[in-house]
């Protein structure tokens, strides 16, 4: 909301600085969003007046002006403008002068003819292209009338003026008006507040002799006011009426539709005005439209309506989509002499639906969508026709025409002076609170320590005791808050669950391996680049996505990963090492019909260090740091998304936590990664169940232990780890460790075979062990490798 | 005797100057084998005197032993001096240059969001919050309705909210899980709920359609808004630093009334106005203000009895301010150098 300072002073009294007030009303709840200065750094614009315009002698598209500038010598300036004529009032800068953008003006020639200064445009002045009066906004700034000549423009038109921008929060759309910031200054400041002169003196005819009002939907239209002026004369508005209404971001068009948006912009009621020549039946009917009922508005679009669409009608058609924008059919024009004023209340559901369903929004629409009090109506309306009396531009007859099926009361809310100063925390006194009522125009009957307190109806957000208690807050101001602490006591928590993330992530970032995050969306492409398996296309997708890369809730971390490798790896960089922890959405419906939602870990890397054993290594690393010390890794072929011969399910407990492994070449390929890279994605919900970071005291031992290195010849398809859970099986409670120290093909080993080299150590914590107990197991060890996996034990 | 007398006192002299001209271990052992090996002349001598009288091979005796004596002193000082020498010649041999890089274990780091939420709820969690966290899809119930606010809000558009159904949604806010934590546990209730947050804005400088959010949530008797503005200012000072001042201007939020918005004086100018703060010297944190009473009977609290407040900030717009990022979705984009730099 645009807030012209002096406008507002006819509302109210502003008696302090410019940082002062917006400082204060910022403090009482109306915040500020920008602030201009009209008239700034204008220096040598003076009025002029073209006495005489010639055609340059050697250039088309340029004029050469006479111009005087109330001395004796007229000014002689060339110009390209071809809006201006002799006797036209313009603003003329001299050499010397400054633009507010900046810009300084030089005397020069201009091809081959001297010119002494510039005419200017409204836009060279400093304002916006939008706001500049249809009549000059093409051209030089035609002045409205005659001003004395040579004297500075600033001064001439009062251009100096300073606009607030205001941040209205969607609650107080009363405060779309210069009345409703009035009313905000006034109780900020302790001030009266001055409502506009509406009554007209000399009305002559009756309104109702002219118009007709039905309200066929009361549901969708809670009021429509017409009133109707006669002789009407169209013409451009005087120059401080356009001045506010460009102050306020609005263009002036011409005096009737100006009048209108000033009083929009005065009290936030939209009024239309239509001709009357174009009402057929001198009746309106506000009424839904017909199912596809075609309608032209005034910019000349034709619209397809829909059954749910508030539409004016006259006796036979559409004449105006209701709160939105008039039709074409019943525009005002140059030679209307009778007009509608109409000023009616709509629903602003209604309006909503109508103005998306059209694409179109506009300043009406937009109020109306806000919610807009139905007592306004009238009053606007009045203030419609003073304006139109005020500048003598037409008659206004007499009386409204005033539909108002059910008229909105304002309601009573108790508020506690005791329930003030609880929410608050301070010790407010009921005469200061009613004070504060007052000063925002409620009404207030008092009972005991409770004040029954009836708001104006503009003040549609006071429904509740709270809202009249944030009233008393923001009036009283939040600075004069003092700072407490809470007196209440509580434990801080965190889950089993968040415990074991942080341990999780710490142990993953103390191996060097870096957190990423990405995007809760994927996109379901994704899924079949990295070859997943079926179940995992089992997604969720947006209704609404922002496009196709982000249309569905991911199902697996790997994807996003694998993107997150891309880029790196396009980007040069070396080496990777990330993680991530976050949900993955499951199309299993829950609770609430929420899909199933749960957390995966997924840790990938690339680089020259890196190989399956590096990246396994971490797994292993943060398995145990969980507790999970017995994970299996069981060799899988058939996993589209990794290299066959280099791919394992992790599984713990019969139950899988994920999987490992090289990533498959067509993968990576997919993702223009052209190194081998790693990637492991869990289950990690599972793992937080099976996890268990308790850690308990083992005495340390007191008695040697032995150590016995073995080589063994094996088949080559024979893995490390059928061999190690043999070991393990047969080694009793002696057995402390086994530990593979070699691989070894070649020399000496037959082909498809290799040779696995352990170092068992066996020690008992109650005794030193004989000789003869080791070898005991240690024979049983090596006769169960015999039978379980063919293994010949080599000399070492 | 007398020979051997004299022959003596030229052993030692002739040891004196030997040693002292020694320069080297193996020399000073050549020289010690020399005088006091088994064929050494100083044995020789020893063993000689079997022929002598017993007076005088005891006066001799005790020359001899005397003489050996300080042969070995002086033998044992040298070779420590050696050794000393030889010691210290190895040391400067092994001179390294010690500016040369360390053999690094790297180390990773946690995201620049992750860190940013831990920082946020470790000064909360010092204050009693615990931490809530519920799910990125939600229900309208939640997201909206349970939050009071309005049926026809803008916010519920298609063109803000992602949907997955008419009734089920991506959460534009953590405060859902105020409202479930409301129905599940009773006063008092002192949470946290960092999380992931969704909106329909097309990836920029400043906008990411997913965001984080901490949201806070204090319901117990007598919580005032006196004690919503000292907890925040409390906090921003942990978080700021302590010379951070706070200003609480009105504001709108359809689940609190009273609401407001907190700034604060800009760290980075101490206020006197910088790019960071947009010349104001304050700087937007976090909105807040007294619990709806409508969303505390949502969850069936006596809203007679209790009071709360809530409050919640953007974890991104926070981690920019704080580490001056000017591109949200730097975040989101994973480059290593970006993560790396917050070790």
């Amino acid at each position: 909301m645009l807030v012209y300072i002096d406008w507002l002073k006819e509302y109210t009294d502003v008696n302090v600085d410019l940082d002062s007030f917006s400082e204060r009303m910022i403090m009482s709840g109306s915040n500020i969003e920008n602030i201009t200065h009209y008239g700034r750094a204008i220096e040598k614009v003076v009025v002029g007046r073209i006495e005489k315009i010639e055609k340059h002698p050697d250039a088309d598209k340029l004029l050469v002006c006479l111009v005087d500038i109330g001395q004796d010598e007229k000014v002689q300036i060339v110009t390209g403008a071809t809006n201006v004529f002799e006797g036209a009032y313009v603003p003329v800068i001299l050499h010397g002068g400054k633009l507010p953008d900046g810009t300084k003006i030089k005397k020069g020639k201009l091809r081959g003819v001297n010119s002494f200064g510039m005419l200017c445009s409204a836009k060279e002045l400093g304002y916006d292209d939008k706001n500049i009066p249809v009549e000059h906004k093409d051209g030089i700034w035609i002045l409205d009338k005659e001003y004395p000549l040579g004297i500075d423009i600033v001064e001439a038109l009062g251009l100096s003026g300073d606009v607030i921008e205001f941040e209205i929060t969607p609650n107080r759309p009363d405060c779309l008006s210069m009345l409703g910031m009035a009313r905000e200054v006034a109780a900020t400041f302790k001030g009266n507040l001055r409502y506009p002169e509406a009554n007209c003196k000399n009305e002559k005819g009756k309104a109702s002799d002219y118009i007709k009002v039905s309200i066929k939907k009361p549901d969708l239209c809670r009021r429509y006011v017409a009133r109707v002026v006669t002789d009407v004369k169209i013409g451009q508005s005087p120059w401080w009426l356009q001045k506010r209404l460009m102050y306020a971001g609005m263009r002036p068009i011409n005096n009737i539709v100006d009048i209108t948006n000033y009083v929009m912009l005065e009290y936030g009621q939209p009024i239309h005005a239509f001709d009357i020549r174009n009402i057929k039946g001198k009746e309106i009917i506000v009424d839904t439209a017909k199912e596809g009922e075609l309608f032209t508005t005034l910019d000349g679009v034709e619209r397809k309506l829909s059954s749910d669409t508030l539409l004016i009608n006259d006796g036979e058609r559409g004449i105006a989509i209701a709160g939105v924008m008039g039709g074409l059919n019943s525009e005002v024009e140059n030679d209307t002499n009778t007009i509608v004023v109409e000023s009616a209340n709509f629903s602003g559901d209604s309006i909503r639906k109508t103005s998306k369903k059209l694409g179109l929004r506009t300043e009406a629409s937009s109020r109306f969508e806000k919610g807009i009090d139905p007592n306004l109506a009238a009053e606007a309306a009045d203030r419609v026709c003073k304006l139109i009396e005020m500048l003598g531009i037409g008659t206004v007859t007499e009386g409204r025409v005033d539909v108002y099926p059910g008229k909105v009361e304002a309601k009573q809310v108790l508020v506690r002076v005791d329930r003030v100063n609880k929410v608050l925390g301070i010790n407010i006194t009921k005469e200061e609170i009613e004070d504060i009522f007052v000063s925002l125009e409620m009404e207030i009957e008092t009972d005991g320590n409770n004040l029954l307190v009836t708001p104006p109806t503009v003040r549609q957000d006071l429904q509740r005791e709270e809202d009249f208690i944030e009233e008393v807050a923001r009036i009283y101001g939040y600075d004069r808050l003092p700072l407490t602490l809470p007196k209440g006591n509580k434990e801080s928590k965190k889950t089993r669950y968040q415990v074991l993330r942080d341990i999780t992530k710490d142990a993953l970032i103390g191996m060097g391996v870096n957190e990423v995050q990405t995007y809760s969306f994927m996109n379901p492409k994704g899924l079949y680049k990295v070859k997943t398996s079926s179940e995992n296309k089992e997604f969720i997708r947006l209704i609404n996505p922002l496009g196709e890369e982000n249309s569905i809730m991911r199902t697996i971390l790997t994807p996003n990963m694998l993107e997150v490798l891309a880029i790196n790896y396009s980007r040069n960089i070396q080496d990777v090492k990330a993680f991530e922890i976050g949900n993955v959405f499951l199309n299993i419906t829950q609770d609430e019909g929420l899909p199933t939602e749960r957390e995966n870990l997924c840790i990938a890397c690339y680089g020259p260090g890196e190989d399956f054993f590096t990246i396994k290594g971490i797994v292993q690393e943060m398995l145990n740091k969980l507790g999970i010390k017995e994970a299996e890794y069981i060799p899988d072929e058939t996993i589209d998304t990794y290299h066959p011969g280099r791919c394992a399910i992790i599984s713990s407990n019969n139950q899988k936590l994920g999987v490992i492994g090289e990533l498959h070449p067509d993968v990576l390929e997919q993702y223009d990664i052209d190194v081998r890279a790693y990637c492991c994605e869990l289950n990690f919900d599972l793992i937080v169940n099976l996890a268990d970071a308790e850690k308990y005291y083992k005495p340390l031992p007191k008695y040697p232990s032995t150590s016995r290195d073995i080589a063994l010849l094996v088949d080559e398809e024979i893995n490390v780890g059928r061999i190690e859970s043999i070991i393990k099986d047969n080694g009793s409670e002696i057995l402390e460790a086994v530990e593979l120290f070699d691989v070894y093909r070649g020399q000496q080993v037959p082909e498809g075979k290799k040779s696995v080299a352990f170092t068992l150590t066996y020690r008992a914590s109650d005794r030193t062990l004989t000789d003869e107990e080791v070898i005991e197991v240690h024979d049983k060890i090596l006769i169960a490798l015999k039978d379980g996996c063919n293994a010949v034990l080599r000399d070492m | 005797m007398q020979t051997m007398q004299a022959r003596l006192s030229e052993i030692l002299q002739e040891a004196k100057t030997q040693l002292n001209n020694s320069e080297t271990i193996n020399e000073t052992e050549s020289i010690r084998i020399k005088y006091l090996g088994k064929k050494g002349q100083l044995t020789e001598i020893l063993r000689s005197m079997g022929k002598l009288s017993p007076e005088d091979r005891k006066v001799l005796g005790q020359s001899a032993n005397s003489v050996r004596k300080e042969i070995e002193e002086l033998l044992e000082k040298k070779f420590d001096e050696l050794k000393k020498i030889e010691k210290n010649l190895k040391l400067k041999s092994e001179r390294i240059d010690v500016t040369e890089p360390g053999k690094r274990k790297s180390l990773g780091t946690k995201h620049p969001i992750t860190i940013t939420i831990e920082e946020i709820s470790r000064v909360f969690m010092s204050m009693g919050y615990s931490i809530a966290e519920g799910p990125e899809v939600e229900t309208v119930f939640f997201n909206f309705d349970a939050l009071n606010a309005a049926p026809n809000h803008p916010s519920r558009d298609l063109t803000d909210t992602f949907y997955i159904t008419d009734e089920i949604l991506l959460r534009t806010q953590t405060s859902p899980v105020q409202a479930r934590t409301l129905l599940k546990e009773s006063p008092p209730i002192k949470i946290i709920s960092p999380g992931r947050c969704f909106r329909c804005d097309t990836p920029d400088a400043t906008h990411s359609p997913m965001f984080h959010q901490v949201e806070g949530l204090l319901v117990d008797e007598g919580v005032s808004m006196t004690d919503l503005k000292g907890t925040l200012d409390s906090f921003a000072k942990q978080l700021f630093g302590n010379e951070v001042k706070t200003k609480f201007r009105p504001h709108f939020f359809p689940f609190t009334e009273p609401s407001a918005e907190m700034d604060v004086s800009c760290f980075k100018c101490a206020g006197k106005g910088c790019r960071v703060c947009k010349g104001s010297g304050w700087i937007e944190i976090l909105g807040c203000g007294m619990v709806h009473p409508n969303v505390l009977a949502v969850g069936g609290v006596d809203t007679e009895r209790y009071t709360g407040f809530a409050f919640g900030m953007g974890v991104e717009r926070i981690a920019m301010l704080k580490y001056g990022v000017d591109d949200i979705r730097l975040f989101f984009e994973n480059d290593m150098r970006f993560i790396e730099q917050f070790k």
